[in-house]
């Protein structure tokens, strides 16, 4: 079994070397520029907030997969998991009524012991939640396999990946086996309604490209996904969000390792779309970390990029007020937000 | 003199074609733009085509660009594999169909 960077002590497994390999200066003795630059040419800089609708949580780093491109590095031999009290302070300040939509991530957040407890007290409090599930967890063991019953019990959303239609190209970026497993998976979603028309079970799949290239047009994938899944496998979904993946951790790794890093951030910057920047995620959503530690996405978590210093940067301290104030804390790595037609959890944002 | 004629940076710089006549670059760039809009044809049967007929024509520079291109669109190996096994079964196809001519140009002269 593969293992995450950290496990394997790889250098790219430390943020701040990570943040090194984005900023450095490049061959033709020439760094890229600077992605604030950019924003400010469209006068954006700093970045501010428009709201914050969206507490994307990241329940732990504990995974059942180790994706070639993981942005958490996450994998079975991650320990990080948040705890029972952590999640009391989460609850606590999703009490503000400025935050609708809770959105659960990891890791496979199902996998964090206090998972189930989390969603029902999260439901209590009226908000709208989102699961990334990554479909192989429910068949990874037998205590998952009721999860799309629980999940529909608690009307929530599941978002899942699925970076091709076929097996090649998904199992060579999530592993040997992965695509027969989501299949069953999906199907057992579409059994519980989830997808299927009328039922009011949201089920949306996230493509992203297998390789260092960027996303296609996200309307025309998803009618192809729509075709090939329902004629090949009888799937039904509702939308097809589009990615572009972000250059850090184990992406990072292999743009180096393939000799693509250069000619990646070439692309990201050379389609660097004002209309995306302007809806970027962390905008109007806040990041938290199994710790408790806030960020503006979950990319800077990965990063240790906390947020702004003096609108409190532990949930011990949280105050919506002055975050929905503070400047958004950017890097390199916002390139991959900017791209195209955008980028976020939710898809393309221009 | 270049030690190849190809060089790989060069495809960033086709723009630059418009530097020796600006007015023919901007009606064969905008046409260019158009051709490959979603249509009758999706975008991504286009930029099949389109590696096919870079196979065809034997350009390395569009052979990269659509190689990528394809990818981008959502095109997958085997997808992008048929398409040059059209353009290479065209031109093999091509060239075998003037047999015919051989065959009656050597009935003519044979007896
Ligand atoms: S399933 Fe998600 S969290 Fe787990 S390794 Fe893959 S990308 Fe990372
Ligand atoms: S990487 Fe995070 S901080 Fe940067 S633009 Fe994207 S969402 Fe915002």
């Amino acid at each position: 079994m593969t293992k995450s960077l950290k496990a394997k002590g790889h250098d790219l497994a430390d943020s701040f070397i990570q943040l090194e390999v984005l900023n450095k200066k490049q061959v033709k003795d020439e760094a890229f520029e600077k992605f604030e630059n950019k924003l400010d040419g469209i006068n954006l800089f700093p970045l501010k907030p428009t709201g914050i609708e969206i507490f994307q949580i990241n329940v732990g780093k504990m995974c059942n997969q180790v994706c070639k491109h993981c942005h958490v590095d996450a994998g079975p031999d991650r320990k990080e998991i948040m705890t029972r009290e952590t999640m009391q302070l989460c609850l606590d300040a999703m009490d503000h009524p400025v935050i609708t939509t809770v959105d659960l991530t990891g890791g496979a957040p199902e996998m964090n012991p206090d998972f189930r407890w989390f969603v029902e007290e999260i439901k209590k409090r009226g908000k709208h939640i989102i699961v990334r599930c990554n479909l192989t967890i429910i068949l990874a063991n037998k205590k998952y396999h009721d999860l799309p019953e629980f999940f529909k019990k608690h009307q929530i959303e599941v978002v899942s990946s699925l970076p091709y239609y076929s097996a090649s190209r998904t199992d060579n970026q999530r592993g040997d086996g992965v695509f027969e497993k989501s299949i069953k998976a999906l199907q057992m979603l579409n059994d519980v309604g989830y997808g299927r028309e009328g039922s009011g079970l949201t089920l949306n799949l996230v493509y992203n490209p297998s390789g260092a290239f960027l996303p296609g047009d996200q309307q025309s994938l998803e009618a192809d996904f729509k075709r090939q899944l329902k004629r090949k496998y009888g799937i039904e979904f509702n939308m097809l969000f589009a990615i572009t993946n972000m250059p850090i951790s184990r992406f990072l790794e292999y743009l180096i390792e393939s000799g693509n890093y250069e000619s990646y951030m070439e692309k990201l910057i050379e389609a660097f779309n004002p209309g995306a920047a302007e809806g970027v995620m962390c905008r109007n959503t806040l990041s938290i970390g199994w710790d408790g530690y806030i960020y503006d996405c979950d990319f800077n978590q990965m990063l240790e990029l906390k947020v702004q210093k003096n609108c409190g940067q532990h949930l011990k301290d949280f105050d919506a007020e002055k975050l929905l104030d503070r400047n958004i804390i950017l890097n390199q790595h916002c390139y991959g937000c900017t791209a195209g037609s955008g980028s976020s959890c939710g898809g393309t944002t221009a | 003199m270049e030690k190849t004629y190809y060089n790989p940076e060069d495809l960033k710089k086709f723009g630059n074609i418009s530097e020796f006549q600006p007015e023919l670059a901007k009606k064969f760039f905008d046409w260019y733009g158009a051709v490959f809009e979603e249509g009758a044809l999706t975008k991504r049967e286009k930029s099949l085509i389109a590696l096919a007929v870079a196979h065809a024509i034997q350009c390395p520079y569009c052979i990269d660009a659509y190689t990528s291109d394809s990818l981008e669109k959502g095109a997958d190996e085997e997808q992008m594999m048929e398409a040059i096994h059209v353009a290479g079964a065209i031109r093999g196809g091509a060239s075998l169909v003037h047999g015919v001519q051989m065959m009656n140009k050597a009935k003519d002269l044979m007896m």
